[in-house]
C-alpha cells in the first residue's frame, strides 16, 4: 500500500517539476521585475543590490533551485499589481474557490452518477431521451453562457437569487465560508450549477456508456442466471464495476472544475483564486500567475493520486500480493 | 421413462429483425428425466446455447419464444412473469457458462459471490451461508478452502474458477444444472476432471443436467441420452450408445466420423462437405440436404420430423417406413 | 465527377441523417453571414461616424420600442446587434480556423517528427503532450496569452491580439492530433515498403510526406473538425474573460462579455444573440465532426 502510493508520488514529480520550471522561467524572464520593483529614480547601486537580492546573478540552476526551495515554503514573491505577498493573496481567495468547486462537482456527481445509471438501466424510455438531450446542449453551451442565462432567469427576471459576490460569509480561523449563512448558500447556488453542468453532463454519459458495456457482460448474465435480484445485479454487481473507469476520468474532470472555476467566478465576480489569476492574465501580474500554476499542477497531480488510491479500494486486482495462486 | 422433471414441446424462438422475422429454433422437443444427463450437440450456431438460454428464460432480446411450452416437474415456466422466474433461476434450475474467465464478477470475493447466490434463494443466516460456501468450495475441491473463500477470481486459475462457477450453479440445490459448453475453455488437461467433478456432483446430488457442447468425446463419457441439433432443430435423439455406435441420421453419423479415436493414428478426420446455413439462409425441406451424402428428391421438398429409428429418433425421410429402418439408396 | 460524388458512400450517410443535414444548413448560414457580413449587414459597426447615442439600447424590433433599423435591438454605442454579430462571427471563424491549421500542421509535424524519429525526441514530445493534456486546453491558452501580455507592451499587444490568440489556441491543441499521427506513423514506418525505399535512399522526409501523411488524413480531418469548435469556444471564452479579442475588434465572445454588463438593467439582447449565435455555430460544427466521425470510420457503423 505505501509502496503503491509512493510509486504514484515519484510518477507525479517530473509532472511538477517540469510545471515548476515553466513557472521559473516565466518569473524570471518575462517582463524585468527588477525594473518594476525599482520603479523610475534608480541608481545603478541600487539596481545591483536588487539583482543581488534577487539572487538574479546566480548561475541558472541555483536560481530555480531557489525559486523550488521558495515555492516550497509558499513565497512567490509580492504581487506586481497589489504589491502584497502572493501567498497570502492566495490564501485568502482559495476558501471561495474550494467551496464553490466542491459544490459543484457535488452537485455534478450527486446527480450525474443517478441519471447515468437511468439513462444505462432504462435506455428507451422517454426520461432518458430527455436526459440525453440535456446532455447534449449542457456539452455544447460553453460555460459562461449558462452562467449568464441563469443570471438572466433567476436573478434578473424572477429576482430569486443573487447575480454576484459570495453573500455574507463568515470566518473560521483563517478559513472565510459562505456555508454557514443563508445570503451565502443563496450566493453558491447559480454558481456550482454553472460550473458542475458541464461535469454533470460528461459523467451521466460516461455511466451510461459503461453501464451499458458492464451489462453485456457474461459476469451479469451469469448474475442473472444465479436468480439474484434485479436490485443486486444492477446496483451491487453492474453499478460497482461502471464505477472503475468512471471514477479515472470523472476524478480527472473535477480537477477541471478548479480550472474552469476562472471563467465561472469572473461571470458571477465570485472572489475566488481564478478570479484573482484572470485579473492577473489582465495587467501581466506574473508572480501571481506562476503560484497559481503550481498550485493548479499540485491539485491535479492531489487528485490522481486520490483516483489512484479509490481505484485500489475498488478493483482488488490490483492488490497484489494478498492470497497466493 | 418417469415422470419428465424438464420436458420442452415443440418449442420455437423467434428474431424479429428489420428485415423480417428469424426463426432461430424450431419445433425443440425432449424431455429430461430427474437424475438424467442429456447432451446437446451440433456446430455452433446449431441452437444448443438458445435451447439452454430459453430454458431459464434468459434470451438476449430481441429473441422471443414464439410458441410450443417448457414445464418443470409439469409446471409451465415459459410464461411465467418475471419476477417467479427469477425465484426459479439458480434455485431449482442451475447454470454454468462456457468461461469461467468473464463469468465471474472480478471485483467481488468467491465466498461473497457463493453466499449471495444462497442467501437469495435459501432461508439462512449469512454465517450458516458462509460455512456452506466453504463446503462447497471443498466438495468442488478446491484446496484450504477455508483460506481461500475471501479471495477474488482472479487469483484463481482457469480450472479452478470453472469449479467455483460449478459451485456457483449447484449451490442452492437446484434439480437441473444446464451447462453450456462447461469445458470449452479449460485446458484440454483440466477438462477431464472438471466432467468428472460435473458427473460426481450432479449424481450425488440427483440433479439432472442438459449438457450442452459440441464436443462428442463430453457426451459419450457424461451423457445417458444425447440429442443431435442442427440449423435450429433437433436431427436425432436417442440413448448415447446407439446414437454413437449406430447413428441414423447422415448428419449425426457425420458427426460420429469426425471424432477423433483415441487409440488409431489417422492421417485425416472425416468431414462433412460444406457448412451449416445461415439462419436466413435454410434451405427449403430438409435443412441438411445440400450437404448430406444420401439425399433425394423427397429432402428438398418437404422437411422431416422425428421418427422412430432403431432405439433412437431421428428427422430423416430415411426412415419414414414405420417399420423400417433400413437405408434406401 | 459530380455524378461519382452523389453516389459516394458518404453523400448517402450525409442523406440519411436529418440531424447532419440540418447542422450543414446551420452552419453554412452562420458562415456565409460571417463571410459576407460588409455586404449584408444593415450598418457597419465599426464605422464610427454611423453612430449615434440616440440610438442606445433599442430593444429588438418586435418588442415594445423597437426598430426597424435594428432587427435584434442596439447596445450601449447605438450599434446594431445583429451587424455587430456578423462581424464578430468572422473573427470567431477566422480565429477558429487558423487556429485549427495551426494545430493541425503543429500536431502532424511533431506527430510525424515522433513517429519516425523516435527515441529521445520522442520520449520528449510524448512528454510534453503528456502534461499538456493533463491541463484544459483554454487554461494553456490562457496562459500564453498572459505570457505575451507581459512581454509586449498593452498597445502592441491589441493590435496583434488576433495573432496572439490564435497562436494561443493553436499551440494548445496540438497533442491530440500528434498523438493519432505519431501511432499510425509507428504502424507505417515497420513496413515492408517504407524499409524498402530506405533502403533504396528515399529522403525520410519523402517517405513521410508520400507514404505516412495519406494513411493518416482521414482521422486527423476529424479531430480538427472537432477541435473547430473547441478552438471557436476556446478564443469565446477568453475573450469573454477578457483576455482575447479586444473591444475595438470584438468576436463573439467580446460582444457577450460588453452585453454581460447590460445584463442585470434588463438588456438582455445585448448578449443573449451574440450567445445564441455561438451556440448554433458550435453546436451544428459538433454535430458534423461527430457525422464526419461516423461516417469515416465504417467499423463504428
Amino acid at each position: 500500500m505505501t509502496a503503491f502510493i509512493l510509486a504514484r508520488l515519484l510518477q507525479a514529480v517530473p509532472v511538477v517539476l517540469t510545471v515548476a520550471l515553466i513557472s521559473f522561467l516565466m518569473f524570471t524572464y518575462v517582463g524585468d521585475p527588477v525594473a518594476i520593483m525599482l520603479g523610475q529614480d534608480f541608481t545603478e547601486q541600487q539596481r545591483t543590490q536588487l539583482i543581488h537580492e534577487l539572487g538574479l546573478d546566480q548561475p541558472i540552476l541555483m536560481q530555480f533551485a531557489r525559486f523550488v526551495g521558495n515555492a516550497l515554503r509558499g513565497e512567490f514573491g509580492l504581487s506586481y499589481r497589489l504589491s502584497r505577498p502572493v501567498a497570502e493573496l492566495i490564501a485568502e481567495r482559495a476558501p471561495a474557490t474550494l467551496e464553490l468547486a466542491g459544490c459543484a462537482a457535488l452537485f455534478a456527481l450527486a446527480l450525474g452518477l443517478p441519471m447515468g445509471v437511468y439513462t444505462g438501466l432504462y435506455r428507451n424510455s422517454w426520461l432518458s431521451r430527455v436526459f440525453l438531450t440535456f446532455s447534449l446542449i449542457g456539452v455544447s453551451l460553453p460555460t459562461f453562457l449558462i452562467g449568464i442565462l441563469l443570471i438572466l432567469v433567476f436573478s434578473v427576471w424572477l429576482g430569486w437569487l443573487p447575480s454576484f459576490g459570495r453573500g455574507d460569509t463568515v470566518q473560521l480561523g483563517w478559513w472565510s465560508t459562505g456555508l454557514l449563512t443563508l445570503s451565502g448558500l443563496k450566493a453558491l447556488v447559480l454558481p456550482s450549477i454553472t460550473l458542475g453542468l458541464f461535469q454533470l453532463t460528461l459523467i451521466m454519459r460516461l455511466v451510461r456508456a459503461e453501464m451499458l458495456e458492464v451489462l453485456r457482460t457474461d459476469y451479469i448474465k451469469f448474475a442473472r442466471a444465479r436468480g439474484l435480484t434485479d436490485r443486486a445485479i444492477n446496483f451491487g454487481h453492474a453499478l460497482k464495476n461502471t464505477l472503475v473507469p468512471v471514477i479515472t476520468i470523472a476524478g480527472l474532470q473535477l480537477g477541471g472544475i478548479i480550472a474552469f472555476a476562472i471563467v465561472t467566478e469572473t461571470v458571477f465576480q465570485w472572489p475566488g483564486m481564478g478570479l484573482l489569476f484572470i485579473q492577473s492574465v489582465g495587467v501581466a501580474d506574473i508572480p501571481v500567475m506562476a503560484a497559481y500554476l503550481l498550485l493548479i499542477a499540485l491539485v491535479f497531480v492531489a487528485i490522481n493520486l486520490i483516483v489512484d488510491l479509490l481505484y485500489y479500494a475498488v478493483d482488488p486486482r490490483l492488490r497484489i500480493g494478498r492470497g497466493g495462486h | 421413462m418417469a415422470a419428465p422433471l424438464l420436458e420442452v414441446r415443440d418449442l420455437r424462438v423467434e428474431f424479429p429483425s428489420r428485415r423480417g422475422t428469424l426463426t432461430a429454433l424450431d419445433g425443440i422437443s425432449f424431455a429430461i428425466a430427474p437424475g438424467e444427463v442429456l447432451g446437446m450437440v451440433g456446430e455452433s450456431g446449431a441452437g444448443k446455447s438458445m435451447t439452454g438460454a430459453a430454458v431459464i428464460g434468459l434470451l438476449e432480446p430481441p429473441g422471443r419464444i414464439a410458441g410450443g411450452e417448457i414445464r418443470l416437474a409439469g409446471e409451465r415456466i415459459d410464461n411465467l412473469p418475471y419476477e417467479r422466474l427469477r425465484r426459479l433461476r439458480g434455485k431449482r434450475i442451475g447454470a454454468i457458462f462456457q468461461d469461467p474467465l468473464t463469468t465471474l464478477n472480478p471485483l467481488y470475493s468467491v465466498g461473497r459471490q457463493l453466499s449471495e447466490t444462497m442467501l437469495t434463494h435459501l432461508p439462512i443466516s449469512p454465517a450458516e451461508a458462509r460455512r456452506r460456501a466453504i463446503g462447497w468450495l471443498e466438495q468442488v475441491g478446491i484446496p484450504a478452502a477455508a483460506r481461500r473463500i475471501d479471495s477474488y477470481p482472479h487469483e484463481f486459475s482457469g480450472g479452478m474458477r470453472q469449479r467455483v462457477v460449478i459451485a456457483l450453479a449447484l449451490c442452492a440445490e437446484p434439480d437441473l444444472v444446464i451447462a453450456d459448453e462447461p469445458t470449452t475453455a479449460l485446458d484440454v488437461s483440466i477438462q477431464a476432471q472438471v466432467i468428472a467433478l460435473l458427473k460426481r456432483l450432479a449424481r450425488e446430488q440427483g440433479t439432472a443436467m442438459l449438457l450442452i457442447t459440441h464436443d462428442m468425446g463430453v457426451i459419450a463419457e457424461t451423457a445417458d441420452r444425447v440429442a443431435v441439433m442442427y440449423a435450429g432443430r433437433i436431427v436425432e435423439i436417442g440413448p448415447v450408445r446407439d446414437v454413437v455406435k449406430a447413428p441414423r441420421h447422415p448428419y449425426s453419423a457425420g458427426l460420429m466420423a469426425a471424432i477423433p479415436p483415441l487409440a488409431a493414428r489417422i492421417e485425416r478426420l472425416a468431414q462433412i462437405e460444406g457448412a451449416m446455413p445461415r439462419l436466413a439462409a435454410i434451405p427449403p425441406g430438409c435443412a441438411f440436404n445440400p450437404r448430406c451424402p444420401q439425399v433425394f428428391a423427397r429432402c428438398r421438398d418437404a422437411r422431416p420430423v422425428l421418427r422412430p429409428a432403431g432405439a433412437s429418433q431421428a428427422a430423416c425421410w430415411l426412415y419414414d417406413d414405420p417399420a423400417g429402418g433400413g437405408v434406401h439408396g | 465527377m459530380l455524378a461519382r460524388a452523389l453516389d459516394s458512400d458518404i453523400w448517402h450517410s450525409f442523406r440519411g441523417s436529418p440531424i447532419t443535414m440540418v447542422s450543414a444548413v446551420v452552419a453554412l448560414i452562420c458562415i456565409a453571414g460571417a463571410m459576407l457580413a460588409p455586404w449584408l449587414a444593415p450598418s457597419d459597426p465599426f464605422d464610427l461616424a454611423s453612430l449615434s447615442l440616440g440610438d442606445a439600447f433599442k430593444p429588438p424590433r418586435w418588442s415594445d420600442g423597437g426598430d426597424p433599423a435594428f432587427p435584434l435591438g442596439s447596445d450601449g454605442q447605438g450599434r446594431d446587434v445583429l451587424s455587430a454579430i456578423m462581424y464578430g462571427g468572422r473573427v470567431s471563424l477566422l480565429v477558429g480556423f487558423a487556429a485549427v491549421l495551426l494545430s493541425t500542421l503543429l500536431g502532424l509535424g511533431l506527430g510525424l517528427l515522433a513517429g519516425y524519429v523516435g527515441g529521445a525526441l520522442d520520449a520528449v514530445l510524448m512528454r510534453i503532450a503528456d502534461i499538456q493534456l493533463t491541463f484544459p486546453g483554454f487554461l494553456i491558452a490562457l496562459l500564453i496569452d498572459g505570457v505575451v501580455r507581459a512581454v509586449l507592451p498593452a498597445e502592441v499587444h491589441d493590435r496583434i491580439a488576433l495573432l496572439v490568440v490564435i497562436c494561443a489556441i493553436g499551440i494548445s491543441a496540438w497533442p491530440s492530433i500528434a498523438r493519432t499521427v505519431r501511432g499510425s506513423t509507428l504502424v507505417e514506418r515497420n513496413k515492408e515498403y517504407v524499409l524498402a525505399a530506405r533502403i533504396i535512399g528515399v529522403p525520410a522526409w519523402r517517405i513521410m510526406l508520400s507514404h505516412v501523411l495519406p494513411n493518416v488524413l482521414g482521422p486527423v480531418l476529424v479531430i480538427a473538425t472537432l477541435n473547430l469548435s473547441g478552438a471557436i469556444l476556446a478564443e469565446a471564452t477568453l475573450s469573454f474573460l477578457g483576455v482575447g479579442m479586444p473591444p475595438t475588434q470584438p468576436s463573439l465572445g467580446t460582444l457577450i462579455r460588453i452585453g454581460n454588463d447590460f445584463l442585470l438593467s434588463g438588456e438582455w439582447w445585448i448578449t443573449l444573440f451574440p450567445g445564441a449565435a455561438l451556440v448554433a455555430l458550435v453546436l451544428s460544427v459538433n454535430l458534423l465532426g461527430d457525422w464526419l466521425r461516423d461516417a469515416l470510420n465504417p467499423r463504428l457503423r
